[in-house]
């Protein structure tokens, strides 16, 4: 028998479980890309089902209904209104949450009225009991025409009944369930009348929603049936009316309420955790926990892959035969995949967090928060999660900003949230303060290394709110503002979901930066092992003239041809070129090479300085770190990493835009050049005179 | 004076009236926010604004802005 395949959209509005009724169904069987030309996230999995059936799942992402007003739920209606799209669903899976069905219905109705075999999934069924909540599943199923499965993600139950659902899902009625054409019967008739063809309810969203539509002309359809904004509205209200009708109707006898048995303690809590004390306290106690166990947790295994890494390109350079193939590979590869490898720990303990305070509802109650607060400087308490989530990194973040109603306070949003300090300046900001900062205590308990680490967090912030005060101040842009925040009740964090989104998250930075920073250090490592003219080719001959006067030992002499070989490569005429501009913020060549090659990626200055120290120093063994501290200035004798360099860097990797993806999801999501172009010249101008203002106060 | 979701106090439970289609979000509508539904405000957050409300069994926060654009009838409750 040979396998079928089919297709299986999952549905449903946020906060209902849809993502752990996806990963129940597809366990790491996932794939997650983006969908053609926007940056909407296209969540695929695979399932096996009896009867030798395959079904490829997509997670669509979360909406209240079919009328689209992003971009994320514009991806719904554009799949499910184009029968000629590959992953067009044979059955559609609606996920509803029992605490919330009637809201939760109002996207089931609709999706019947397309005409697609449904399947109402009601999730947290765990939940009935301590809400007091019966429900009658034969008739509920008699009249929203469909086969209901009762699922709890949390407790693993009813998805072998959904599965087997899935499997039969020729069998499951596909009619609509209610008629909502009665709003206005004459209009639809005449649009039945004028397409015969077309499914009326399809025809609707042609006229009301912005949105791609392939093989229907929505010109000819909309010039003749047009209508005002204000009248469609107004036609939107009474269909929605009508669904609720609908929804009341069938659940005052399909659903009942013990209000007695209803134990809540959302209220308890949110007394406390939007309390206009505590709830900033614990939020900020929150940030604080989060930080402080970042930099101290994740140092044990950093230190760890650091030291493993230079001991493996050690023992390549030993154990191989000599040549370029090896030195590319104990010099390029290898120090280029530890700087990559190194992020794992940080990047996973920022995602692991962040998906926590999502899952659990807490999110929400931050943007309750902080709204009136943000605001003030233009933004939304909206705003809050992207720049939280900027702290992982400003891809994401900035794609999080999607669910900002208003165009103006979503646009700076977009423009301040590269101030916050994305998981890619940990790495550079780790080694330059283990250099400067001493590891010691202040009052006893606070670490002075986590303190500094605190401290640059809050710069981020506070320059990307800064900002965002002088935005609103310069733009000028006029836009309704509209703000409606779901407010989901508190969940305990479901560990496979939170697992599975620190693996997916981390699995996607890795291999994203790991070829930018891969690429980079091959071509560093080619351009400091190779140079122009006599003064590299003949290295070692100049040395010897250079030290006639006062021969040097053995090991002596290897490194200062080394260091002769590297200053008159490519790489170090290049950095020889910048330094002018850089020696005033206190910064040699080498770190100018760095800072040029993280104009790709903030990640990269520790490869380069990996890469470029590993190719001037003939000792393999030691670690980046020990290299650069022992790093001293030619000339004078003193140690480049000292304390006024090492603030003019940070300062400088704190404010300056460096990440070409950055720009390009700027690009992306604001449709135009100018504003990233912005972004770009602000911020590294910002950087540049920081930097130089603190080096010349602190030298 | 007109009762609006903005002028209702914490704890207190309304029929939502009448409001201008025009000013309010599909989205809120959706939520269930309709002529002859439950409004109860549950939360004021810090400095009076947004308003955390239960509309219809619907747990969502608006701005004060569009709370003043819903008209809504005071339930008296008598204990």
């Amino acid at each position: 028998m040979s396998i079928q395949n089919i297709n299986v959209a999952l549905i449903g509005n946020p906060n209902v479980g849809k993502t752990s009724v996806f990963n129940m169904l597809t366990g790491l069987n996932q794939q997650v890309g983006n969908y053609p030309g926007i940056t909407v996230e296209k969540k695929i999995g695979f399932c096996k089902l009896p009867h030798n059936i395959k079904a490829n799942i997509l997670d669509l992402p979360g909406t209240y209904s079919l009328n689209a007003s992003s971009m994320d739920e514009s991806v719904v209606i554009e799949l499910l209104l184009n029968k000629n799209d590959k992953l067009y669903p044979d059955v559609a899976v609606v996920v509803t949450d029992v605490e919330n069905l009637k809201r939760n219905l109002l996207i089931y109705t609709q999706i019947k009225d397309l005409e697609i075999p449904t399947i109402l999934v009601i999730n947290m069924a765990d939940r009935m009991e301590t809400k007091g909540i019966t429900l009658n599943i034969p008739y509920l199923e008699e009249k929203l025409k469909t086969k209901i499965a009762l699922v709890s993600s949390r407790k693993s139950r009813g998805i072998e009944e959904l599965k087997n659902l899935i499997v039969s899902y020729k069998t499951i009625p596909n009619e609509p369930c209610l008629n909502s054409t009665v709003i206005d019967k004459d209009y639809f008739e005449k649009l039945q009348h004028a397409f015969p063809n077309q499914l009326l309810y399809k025809l609707w969203l042609v006229i009301t929603q912005d949105v791609n539509f392939s093989n229907l002309d929505r010109n000819e359809i909309r010039s003749t049936f047009t209508k005002s904004h204000s009248e469609l509205k107004r036609l939107q209200q009474k269909e929605t009316i009508k669904r609720y009708q609908f929804i009341n109707d069938v659940l005052k006898e399909g659903l009942k309420v013990d209000a007695s048995m209803a134990k809540d303690i959302r209220a308890k809590l949110d007394r406390v955790l939007t309390h206009k004390i505590w709830g900033y306290f614990i939020f900020f106690a929150i940030l604080f926990i989060i930080f402080q166990s970042i930099f101290s947790w994740s140092t044990i295994p950093m230190d760890f892959i650091d030291s493993t890494f230079a001991s493996l390109s050690s023992w390549v350079a030993e154990e191989l035969p000599s040549g370029i193939l090896t030195d590319l590979l104990s010099q390029g590869i290898i120090p280029g995949i530890g700087g990559v490898i190194i992020f794992i720990p940080q990047i996973a303990f920022l995602f692991l967090f962040i998906s926590i305070l999502e899952e659990s509802g807490y999110m929400s109650r931050v943007v309750f928060l902080m709204d009136k607060i943000m605001r003030k400087f233009g933004l939304s308490g909206k705003s809050v999660v992207p720049l939280i989530s900027g702290t992982a990194c400003a891809i994401p973040a900035i794609m999080a900003t999607r669910n900002i109603e208003n165009w103006k306070e979503r646009l700076i949003t977009i423009l301040v949230t590269p101030f916050t300090t994305c998981s890619a300046r940990l790495p550079v900001y780790a080694i330059i303060i283990s250099l400067v900062i001493p590891n010691e205590r202040v009052f006893g308990v606070l670490n002075m290394q986590g303190l500094s680490l605190m401290l640059l967090y809050l710069l981020g912030f506070g320059t990307a709110i800064l900002s965002a005060y002088i935005l609103n101040k310069i733009l000028k842009l006029d836009s309704k503002t509209y703000f409606v925040v779901e407010m989901p009740s508190y969940k305990l964090p479901l560990f496979k979901n939170v697992g599975i989104n620190v693996v997916e998250k981390t699995k996607a930075f890795i291999v994203g930066a790991g070829k930018i920073i891969l690429a980079i250090s091959i071509i560093l490592w080619f351009l400091a092992s190779y140079g122009p003219g006599k003064d590299f080719n003949e290295a070692e001959a100049i040395v010897k003239e250079r030290t006639i006067q006062k021969p040097l030992n053995e090991v002596e002499f290897e490194n200062a041809v080394a260091s002769q070989k590297l200053e008159s490569s490519y790489i170090g005429i290049m950095g020889k070129a910048i330094e002018p501009a850089i020696s005033p913020l206190g910064y040699d060549w080498k770190i100018g090479i760095a800072i040029i090659s993280s104009f790709a990626a903030r990640e990269v200055f520790v490869g380069t300085l990996a890469t470029i120290y590993s190719v001037g120093n003939s000792d393999n063994e030691a670690t980046i770190k020990s290299k650069m501290q022992e790093e001293v200035n030619p000339v004078t004798g003193e140690k480049i990493f000292n304390f006024a360099t090492g603030i003019s860097l940070l300062l400088f990797y704190a404010f300056a835009m460096q990440c070409a993806s950055t720009l390009a999801i700027t690009k992306k999501e604001t449709n135009s050049w100018k504003w990233p172009a912005m972004q770009l010249v602000f911020m590294s101008a910002l950087a540049y005179f920081v930097a130089l203002l603190a080096y010349q106060l602190l030298k | 004076m007109q009762n609006t979701i903005h002028t209702l106090k914490k704890g207190e439970k309304a029929i939502i009236k009448d409001f201008d289609i025009d000013l309010i979000p599909l989205k809120l509508l959706e939520m269930g926010c309709l002529p002859g539904n439950l409004v109860e405000l549950l939360q004021i957050a810090p400095f009076g604004d947004p308003l955390f409300l239960d509309i219809n069994g619907s747990h969502v926060a608006i701005r004060v802005e569009t709370a003043r654009e819903i008209e809504v009838e005071l339930i008296k409750t008598n204990f």
